[in-house]
This record gives C-alpha cells, structure tokens and sequence, in this order.
C-alpha cells in the first residue's frame, strides 16, 4: 500500500511546471477542503478564509493510506495552520507538511493560485 | 578513551545509557550495548499493551536513532557467548571480539519453566518478550478459527500471571489461573484479601484453580490438558506459564563470577561484582541476596553504576528497597505497600472488607498508632498513591487510623492534600522524581502544565503509576502561584464548555467566528473546538447539522459515520425497534441494489456499509421515499430507545414498552449533546432491554415507571441509578426534559452522561434536588429549552436532498463525478467488506 505515497512529491512554488486549473473558488467550503482529481492523483485543496489564504496537500493519509485527508477539518496549532485526518485525527502542517502530533511521513504539499474565479495547483513534475 | 560494554539491552541496560550519556564525564568513555532481541530495547512493563495495539514501536525505549545520535553503539540480535575476565574481552555469538575496561552485566531474568512432563509441547508459552506474544497471538487466532470455545489457561496466580489471564480473556479465550498455593498473589495479599480479589476476578470471567500442583501436560504434538492428579484434569488449548523467573546469569558463571545458589551475580552497594572491573545491574544482579523482579530498584542500580565509572564513588545504592506494587489490570484495583503481612508483635492492622463490593483494605499501624508500616488494597486502590507516600515519608497519622480506609461518609478526604507532602517525598519511584522537583519545575517556569512537567521531570513515564499524584500536585502549585488552572476545551478559547454555553446563549451567536473573534485567543479554531462550538449552537439555536457544514465533525458534515476506508455506513430511524416488513424489504431492496454490507447493530437498527460520498445522496432519497429518516448515528446525539416488547405481546409485560419507547425516541431523537445519548424501555423487572445500561432506562413496576440515569454500556460499564419511582408517563417526560437539558447545559466535551453524573458534585442526592424539587429554579427553563429542541426538530437528510447547494457536499472529487479509485473490497460470508489494513 505505501507506494501510493511515491506518488505524491511536495513541489516548490519555484519550481512549479504546470498549474491545473482544478476547479471555480465556490466549489470550495469556506474554511473547508474538497478534493480535486489530476490525472491518477487525488489533491486536497482547502480554502483557509481566515488566513485569506489556500493551501494543497496529498489526500492520502500516511497514517493508514485512505483518500480522506480533503474531508479532515482545519485550524491551527500554535499559529501553524492544520489539517486534522477524519479517521484518526492525525494532524499535518499545511505549511509543510509535517505530522504535528505524531512521527507519522510528512504528506506532500502543492502550491495554490487564484486567478479571477479559478484555483490552480502547482506541480513541478 | 575507555570502553564501556553492556551486556543486554533490555529495559536496565537502556537506562544505564541514558543516563551514562547525560553526565558530563560522559565525552571520555566509549558505550557499545549488545542486546540479544531483534529490536531495540522495549518497555516490558507495558507489554500487554501490545495485545490491543500491536505496535511494537510504541512499546521502545528510545528509537534505533538516538543510540547513534548519542554516541553509543547498539548491535540488537547478537548474543554475547563468553567473556574473557584476563584480557578483558568479550566475544559473540557471531564470533566477533571486543576488548572492553567496564563491563556491564543486564542481562535480566527468563521465565521460569517448571520441569513438568510435556512442558515443550505445541500451544506452550511464556510472557517475556514481544515474539512470545506475537506466537500466542498467531496459535490464539488458529485456535478459534477451528474451536470457537477454546480454553487458555494461565499457570502461576502471581502479579505477572493475572496480567496473562486478563490476556487470555481479551483475546477471547475462556481464561484459567491455575496456581499451586492456596492464594492468589501470595507474595503480596494475605488469604483474605486473596479471597476477595478471587471473587473479584471470577465476577468477570476468569476461572480460578488454587491449590493445584501440575504432574503432567497432556496431548500428543499439541496441550490438549493439563493433570494435576489421577482424576483431576483441566482441559485446556494454549497454556501460559508465569511462574516466576530466572536470572539470567549463565555467562557469570562461565568465566567465573560469583553467582548466588539459586543464581543471580552478586554484588555489592557499589553494583560491583566479584571483578572489580565488571557491574551487574537489574534484574540479574543479586543484591543484599534478592532478585528484586520490578523496574524501579533496576533504574537506581544503573544510576549506581554510571556514578561509580564516572568516579562518584560516594554514591551507593540504598538499604532499604521499596516492593509496594499495583495491579495494572482495568477494572481490578489491586495493590500492597511496606509490609503488607505484618506481625502482631510489630503493631496492629486494621482491616475493612465487603464482600458485595469486591472491597478489602487493610493497614498496618504502628503499635504507638503514630505510623503506616504498610497495607493492601483490593477492589479500591484510588488512595494508594496517598498511602505510600505516607508509608514511604513516615508521614503522622490521623488519631483515628480507620478513616484513612472507611469509606467517607461525607467526601471529605482523611488525606489532607498533595502539598502536604515533604520535599524529598518519591512521587515517581520508577525515574526517581521527587515532590520538590516536581514544583520546583513549575515555580521556576520550566513547566506550565502536566505534560510540561512530564517532559522535564521524566516523572510518569515509567509505569505511569504516580500520573494521578503528578496531575494533583501540578495543579495545586499552580494554583498557589497564582495561575488558575482551567478545564478550557483548547488552545483557542480560555472557557470551558459550559462557559462557551453561556456565551453562545446570552450573545446569541449562530456562526463560529464570531464566537471565536469575540471570545477566542486569536487563533483560528481545531478540531476540537470547532465540532464543540457546532454542536453547543445546534442545542441553544434548536438548528441542524447543517447549518455551517465546515465546522461540524467529519461524520456530521457528511450526515453519515465514516468508515475505515473513507466509506460511510447509513443508519436509518427505526424508533424502538419497531419495524413493518414491508420497510424492512425495502432496506434490503435498496442494500441489494447499492451492493451494500448490512448489519443488525447493537442498538437493534439495520447499518448498510460501504457507501461512498457520491452514493450517499442517492440512498437516502430511496430511503425518505419508503419513509424512512435519519437515525442520527453518525451525531453526538440520541441514538435509539432500545425496547422489550412489553404487556404487547409479552406474558409478563406490565405496561407498553414499545409504544413508549417509539414515543421517547421521537421525542429526543436529533438534539445535539455533549456525547451520544441511548435509552431503554422494558416492560416489567425481568429488563429483557438492558435499559439500565443505557443513559436513561424506564423498567415498568407495579404504579407505574422506574426512571433510571445515567447508565453506560462500552469500556467502563456502569448500571443506571434509580431517580424516581413508580411515576407516570407525563412525569417521566417531564423529569427526562429536564435530566437531558441539565446534562447538555452543564457536562463536559464528549462526556457521556455516567461519566458526568459521577462527577457532579453532590452526587445523586443533589440530582434529585435539582431535577425533581427544582433546588436550583431552573426546571421550568429547561423544560422550556426542551420543548424548542423537540418542536423544532427536521429531519437533516431531507434538508440535505431538497437542496442543491447542499448536495454539492457529497462528491469525493469537485472536478470529477468519478469514485474515489483507491477503494478496494473483498469478499466475506456472501457479503463485502474493505481490504485489511496492514
Ligand atoms: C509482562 C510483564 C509485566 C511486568 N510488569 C511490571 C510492573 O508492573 N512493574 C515493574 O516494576 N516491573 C514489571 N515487570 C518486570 C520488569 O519488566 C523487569 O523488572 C525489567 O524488565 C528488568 O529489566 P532488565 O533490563 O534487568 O531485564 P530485561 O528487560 O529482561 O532485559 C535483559 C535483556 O538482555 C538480553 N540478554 C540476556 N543475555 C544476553 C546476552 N548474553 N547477550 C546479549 N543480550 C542478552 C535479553 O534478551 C533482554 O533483552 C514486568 C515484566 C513483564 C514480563
Ligand atoms: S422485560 Fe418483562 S415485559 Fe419485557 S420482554 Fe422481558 S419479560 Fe417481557
Ligand atoms: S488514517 Fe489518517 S489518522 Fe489514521
């Protein structure tokens, strides 16, 4: 099962080579995610209104490989905003990735554009 | 540069690196730590736990990595086979040399195996290592799948025996202790104290054979027995022997160190052995001629040791080794302090016991009544933590020595406080921590709260005995600095629930930033406040889940109970069970047509599994057409009022259980509490619907109902208390509005409604006052409250199918109608269910 992780590599803003269009900013909930599929990887992209700001992850959680993470609540943890996996309640940096409550892998994260009504996503591959 | 070597990488030989590298002469000497188990060293003390989780990295010590980070090398999986004491050598299994200047002996104990006839048989084990449990896992699960009432017996009715048995019953074998003396625990309990924790045990499900001296293991390749004389014999499929353990010191005596006669290397206060060059520490070392079986006297050995290589000579290890030990059972309360027999020359005991209870607790006084000289307790071992301290401290005792064990009539504590204690009081026997340094972290700002001070202190990670005491004493010292300790739900709000109650009703709020611009501590909200703040605004502005659909928990934004693969799982309402068939064909209609897993639940109701997000909508609109509404088992809210068919039907019934349990459902069913709520309605004494294990139970008598609250199935069962007697159907209601509302208005997060009943101050007597005589005038609002909620109610899953907007929610992708592609099913018993995790 963990080589669905291989799928999913962190990209950089500097080194994005495509930018997906994923879908119209009302598609997503206000302080909320939604999944977006591109091409056989499944993205979680959340709209974290407070911060203004929009962050994209893997949808796979690391702690037992299921597509759940878009559907995992947000907010932040000392300042660092999160996302907290339905299943286990397992929490990730959307900054960085990083497991903040456990020694889980880090997911992968992906930059995030708007451009008029649309939400792009970065990836350098 | 010297060499250290240490021979054993268990939980001692750990320590002693742990502690080596923290000195500050560490930097001259040079560690390698040779350890015979596959894997690093782990906490044994906790072993069983690997039973519920199997993991085996929780149990570490420390991961692989800090042994390099810290400069010491780890070679797991190669045994040390001789030592040479002249050249200073010692050589392994793989026939590698390495010269050493200090050796350090912790090779610890290994079980005992009494020599019984047959003992090497197949289903034999002991309790040691991580691969003993990893075998008795693998022959329990093939022997249930062949045997459904397979027999397990455990031999040896000691401390580390009853730790099997309660293993033997969590893997779902029928359990047996089997043990030679007359007593259980016969180094800690006296007999009669053995006799109560026997009944004790017996109460949940183990079986207990004392007196009984095995000849023989029967069976030819497997244990099919076990005989104890010509015509006693226990049948048996698996047996765990625990009857006591060994040192391991088969090395020693190779190359000639002094052991003890019935082994063990001797040492002295310095932990030296007959070499002056080699120390032996833990559970192999024999010290003022004992083997002392527990992990704290092993932590202060290796802290010896490292001060006597450093070149701390002074330091030496105490006289006097405290034994005292707790049970760590769930749910059996077992534990015995100082001397726990005592003879009637030294002082006098005092001994309370109720049988009915599962209760004994003895003390043992001085003879001038001034001192505790040590005690046990059985089936209450709340106050131990408190008795030690006493015992250890040599702490004065109230005149009257009984109160410190008669249960208090009046709640108050025969104790005093945890700041009584003295400074040097050892509230941490395992990492040495003392009460000083416990406050003494928190004065001096290292530490603001309990998991600060654990990680400062260490104190609370050895057995985990003390965390009681340590919780208790950090909030004392922070209170008397000044900082008030808070129950605040988290880091974004400094109110507890009840006060965000509060807020939300008076202010009048419906979103949650505005609860938490105006009352939050600048953050942005996680999710434990979020779900909190949805479901304290679902109750105070009568609204459903669906009102801000990102703040709710997963499974109430999705008005479904998520699943282990992300799938969901649909409960339909079916109100007291009650269910026609052609509702019950149409269920198994739409499960057939959706390739559902279907499933009666605990509370009587049809669970259809495996629904993905894109299927959910389409379900419940077949579903509503035939009827049906939501049942809410996805929501911390009224799940079902389980019935007994009742005078309907039955021939004892003594008043219509169904038709009233249909109308309490109907009643309660949606609000939004701080947990899930369930109820019970039987028709007469004989409680065929377990109602008083529910939140609230109504069991008909003669005049009426018996209304009982505040009951709870799951991992701390308990039975509902009785708050009123032979009442009507309109008094019950009225009494159950008020009974929920005050429960809602004033518990905890996610406490269940037992949890919260026995946390109220005052206890059952003040519930009464409050709900029955209206103490506290409040009983017309609640009523009030009540009556919004149940005339408000709407069923979510047609808000949700009527609304486009909301239907948006309930697809897995937003740029895609396909299905998530990971999901995969496999076959089971003519049904699907997700693919294992592994
Ligand atoms: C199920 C269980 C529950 C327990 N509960 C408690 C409790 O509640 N409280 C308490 O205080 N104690 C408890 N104990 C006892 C506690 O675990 C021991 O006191 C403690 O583990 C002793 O530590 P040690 O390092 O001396 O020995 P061990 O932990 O046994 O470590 C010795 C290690 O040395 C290795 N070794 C031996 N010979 C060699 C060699 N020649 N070369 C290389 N390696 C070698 C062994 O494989 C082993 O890994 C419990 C024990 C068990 C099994
Ligand atoms: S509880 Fe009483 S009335 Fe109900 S089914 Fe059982 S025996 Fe009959
Ligand atoms: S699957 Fe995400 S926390 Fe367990």
């Amino acid at each position: 099962m963990e080589e669905i992780l291989e799928t999913y590599k962190s990209a950089e803003l500097e080194n994005v080579k495509v930018w997906f269009k994923a879908a119209s900013v009302k598609d997503f909930p206000i302080d909320g995610g939604a999944c977006v599929k591109y091409k056989d990887k499944q993205i979680a992209v959340f709209n974290f209104a407070r911060l203004n700001k929009w962050y994209a992850c893997q949808n796979v959680c690391p702690h037992k490989m299921e597509m759940v993470l878009s559907r995992g609540m947000i907010g932040d943890d000392k300042g660092i905003p999160k996302v907290a996996c339905p299943l286990h309640k397992k929490t990730f940096s959307l900054e960085n990735g990083e497991n903040l409550n456990g020694d889980l892998e880090a997911i992968a994260t992906y930059p995030v554009k708007i451009e008029g009504e649309n939400v792009y996503i970065g990836f350098s591959e | 540069m010297k060499n250290i070597i240490v021979v054993g990488n268990g939980m001692v030989g750990y320590k002693f690196c742990e502690k080596f590298v923290a000195q500050d002469g560490s930097k001259d000497f040079k560690i390698t730590v040779f350890g015979e188990e596959p894997r690093p060293a782990y906490d044994r003390v906790h072993l069983s736990e690997f039973f519920e989780n199997q993991d085996a990295k929780a149990l570490e010590m420390a991961p692989a990595e800090w042994y390099a980070d810290n400069g010491v090398e780890l070679i797991t999986g190669e045994r040390v086979s001789d030592i040479n004491r002249t050249e200073k050598t010692i050589t392994t299994a793989k026939d590698r040399e390495f010269s050493y200047d200090y050796l350090v002996m912790a090779t610890g104990s290994s079980p005992f195996v009494p020599p019984i006839k047959g003992v090497e048989k197949e289903g034999v084990f002991v309790y040691r290592t991580i691969e003993d449990l990893e075998g008795m896992l693998a022959y329990a699960a093939k022997l249930k799948a062949e045997k459904p009432d397979a027999k397990a017996a455990v031999l040896g009715g000691g401390l580390l025996g009853l730790e099997a048995g309660k293993a033997v019953l969590d893997m779902g074998l029928e359990p047996h202790i089997v043990e030679f003396a007359p007593k259980l625990m016969p180094r800690q309990l006296d007999s009669r104290s053995s006799q109560v924790l026997k009944l004790k045990l017996e109460s949940i499900g183990l079986n207990i054979h004392l007196s009984k001296a095995t000849n023989q293991i029967l069976g030819d390749k497997f244990i099919t027995g076990m005989e104890f004389g010509e015509d006693d014999v226990l049948d048996v499929d698996m047996l765990i022997i625990s009857a006591g353990i060994r040192p391991r010191d088969e090395l020693a005596k190779a190359c000639g160190l002094e052991v003890g006669v019935r082994g063990g290397i001797i040492v002295d206060n310095t932990m030296k052995t007959s070499d002056e060059n080699i120390y032996a520490i833990g559970e192999i070392a024999l010290y003022n001629q004992m083997i002392y079986g527990l992990v704290a006297p092993g932590y202060d050995m290796a802290e010896v040791a490292v001060q006597q290589i450093i070149g701390n000579t002074d330091n030496t290890m105490v006289d006097d080794i405290d034994m005292s030990t707790k049970l760590k059972l769930i749910g059996v309360d077992v534990a015995s302090f100082g001397e726990p027999f005592m003879p009637a020359s030294k002082g006098h005991s005092i001994i309370f016991e109720n049988k009915t209870e599962y209760l004994y607790k003895r003390i043992n006084v001085s003879l001038d009544g001034k001192s505790l000289l040590g005690g046990i307790l059985v089936g209450d071992a709340s106050d131990y933590n408190m008795l030690h301290q006493m015992y250890l401290n040599g702490m004065a005792i109230p005149e009257n020595a009984a109160q410190l064990i008669l249960p208090a009539s009046d709640g108050a504590s025969a104790f005093g406080d945890v700041t009584d204690l003295p400074d040097e009081a050892q509230v941490c026997s395992c990492e040495s921590v003392t009460k000083g340094q416990i406050c003494s972290a928190i004065e001096n700002g290292e530490a603001t709260d309990v998991a600060g001070v654990v990680a400062c202190t260490k104190a609370g990670t050895g057995c985990g005995g003390c965390k009681p005491m340590v919780a208790d004493l950090t909030n004392a010292t922070l209170k008397s600095l000044g900082i008030e300790v808070k129950d605040s739900v988290c880091e974004h709000f400094d109110y507890n629930r009840q006060d965000l109650y509060k807020i939300i009703q008076v202010k009048g709020y419906t979103k949650f930033n505005e609860v938490l611009d105006n009352h939050g501590n600048g953050g942005h909200g996680c999710e434990l406040c979020k779900p909190l703040v949805a479901s304290l605004m679902a109750t105070i502005n009568a609204d459903t889940a669906n009102e801000e659909y990102a703040i709710q928990d997963s499974n109430d934004r999705f008005l479904a109970n998520i699943q282990r693969n992300g799938t969901y799982s649909v409960v339909p309402r079916v109100p007291g069970g009650e269910i026609t068939p052609d509702k019950l064909i149409a269920l198994g209609e739409i499960a057939k047509k959706h390739d559902l897993y279907t499933k009666i639940t605990g509370g009587v109701r049809i669970d259809l599994f495996g629904a993905t997000l894109n299927q959910l909508p389409l379900i419940w609109k077949e579903l509503i057409s035939h009827g049906f509404e939501s049942g809410h088992a996805y929501g911390k809210s009224l799940r079902t009022v389980k019935t007994c068919v009742g005078s309907t039907w039955c021939r004892y019934g003594m008043d219509e259980s169904v038709s009233f349990g249909i109308e309490l459902e109907n009643r309660y069913r949606g609000i939004r509490a701080p947990h899930k709520i369930k109820g019970g309605v039987s028709g007469c004494i004989r409680e065929c619907a377990e109602a008083r294990g529910k939140d609230f139970g109504l069991i008909a008598v003669e005049g009426g109902w018996n209304l009982y609250v505040g009951g709870n199935g799951g991992a701390t069962p308990r039975h509902a208390e009785l708050l009123a007697e032979q009442i009507d159907n309109e008094t019950v209601i009225k009494y159950l509005d008020r009974y929920l509302m005050f429960y809602m208005r004033t518990a905890k997060p996610l406490q269940r409604t037992a949890a919260w009943q026995e946390r109220l101050e005052g206890g059952m007597d003040y519930l009464k006052e409050v709900i029955i005589e209206d103490k506290l005038g409040i009983a017309e609002d609640l009523e009030k409250e009540m009556e919004t909620l149940v005339n408000r109610f709407e069923c979510e899953w047609t808000q949700a199918i009527n609304n486009p907007e909301m239907m948006k929610r309930f697809s897995h992708f937003v740029n895609s109608e396909e299905e998530d592609d990971n999901l995969v099913f496999v076959p089971m018993r003519d049904q699907k269910m997700p693919e294992p995790w592994n």
